[in-house]
């Protein structure tokens, strides 16, 4: 196990890993703004901005392991 | 000397992953100042803006003609969201240059980096002992340097505020929270105790600052890195049919990531300016929102 296979494993399990929680979250807001529109579909405007922004936060997390794999 | 005569796929694909290095690359010099790709990019995008900014500045009277409409469209509109979000017509009026500007420049940053010829127009060099080609133009969001620099402006402007609005005592002891203990002397040991414990949590919002810093550029660069190392890939696969849903999605993740900066920096400005001790005077302010309610239906 020399340096260069350590590299590219932890890079390979740095955004594996790293990418897990970040796709749940948003997989979470999505399903709450569903449930939210499904009781309430004129608020489906309103909903729109907030639950992007919730994403945009939950995807910077991967973007944080993404560019621990870029650069390594 | 081109690459590009390969024909099997895994040669291809092997080509295609060599991707974009992750510092911008320099291009010439210019008095000693080295000017790379992005800077290129940025400062196209600075030069629109000026001559926005000029002609948005010889308008005559009240009622716009042309292009005046669309920028005092724009204008009322970036007005109407920060209003959501600070609910105080005097801060919107003071928050509104730096928010709509930074949205703006990096909406317009990461857009032009769409454009046809960016990122694929570039001059072959040997860069690190391999030829590879330099492309001439690279979006400006792309490196960590505009990125950081805009965080830091935004978090910086964010400390100006809350000084201006909140005195420079009050403001850093939300920090080093010296006057919590004091006060605390009076009420009794236990709210010693409490505020001692405040008090490192005003430490750790310190490291809390930087913290901010360093997820708002780095979310920017990540994306839009990110999306330019996807549209590489993409076109060194097929560049016909197969890349245009990963520009659209380019597109889209441009205007999300602009949105996401500026209301991050404008949530952040809110708070700062925020007064504690004014919880009242906002619950005032609504009360009188509700009585003009009925006036106005």
């Amino acid at each position: 196990m020399d340096a260069e296979t350590m590299t590219l494993l932890a890079k390979a399990l740095a955004i594996g890993v790293g990418s897990i929680a970040p796709a749940f979250s948003i997989g979470f807001i999505g399903m709450k703004a569903m449930d939210a529109i499904g009781r309430n579909p004129e608020a489906a405007g309103k909903l729109f901005v907030p639950m992007l922004l919730g994403m945009a936060f939950a995807e910077a997390i991967a973007i944080y392991a993404l560019i621990i794999a870029f650069t390594l | 000397m081109q690459k590009n005569t390969t024909n099997s796929i895994t040669e291809r694909i092997g080509l295609a992953f060599s991707g974009i290095p992750l510092a911008a690359e320099p291009l010439f010099e210019i008095a000693g100042l080295t000017i790379t790709n992005a800077m290129i990019n940025a400062y196209i995008a600075v030069a629109f803006f000026v001559l926005v900014a000029l002609v948005s500045s010889r308008r005559k009277g009240i009622v716009p003609k042309g292009i005046h409409n669309v920028i005092e469209a724009l204008v009322e509109f970036a007005m109407s969201e920060i209003q959501k979000v600070t609910e105080d017509k005097k801060k919107t009026r003071v928050f509104l240059p730096l928010v709509a500007t930074i949205f703006f420049f990096v909406l317009f940053s990461n857009w032009l980096g769409l454009i046809p010829g960016t990122g694929s127009i570039g001059i072959w060099e040997m860069v690190h002992g391999q030829l590879e080609l330099v492309p001439l133009l690279r979006p400006a969001t792309s490196d960590l340097n505009l990125t950081l620099a805009i965080a830091v402006t935004a978090i910086i402007t964010t400390h100006i505020a809350g000084v201006a609005y909140k005195g420079g005592f009050m403001h850093f002891s939300q920090f080093v929270n010296i006057r919590g203990i004091v006060l605390a002397f009076k009420k009794g040991p236990m709210a010693v105790v409490i505020a001692l414990v405040e008090f490192f949590i005003g430490l750790i919002e310190i490291i809390g600052e930087f913290a901010k810093t360093l997820s708002l550029s780095l979310r920017l660069f990540g994306n839009v890195f990110a999306g330019e190392i996807l549209l590489h890939v993409m076109l060194s696969l097929l560049a016909y049919v197969l890349p245009v849903p990963f520009i659209f999605m380019e597109l889209l993740v441009g205007i999300i990531q602009a949105t996401v900066f500026a209301m991050l920096t404008l949530a952040f400005l809110v708070v700062a300016t925020m007064s504690h001790d004014h919880g009242d005077d906002h619950e005032e302010d609504h009360a009188k929102d509700k009585k003009l309610e009925p006036e106005h239906a």
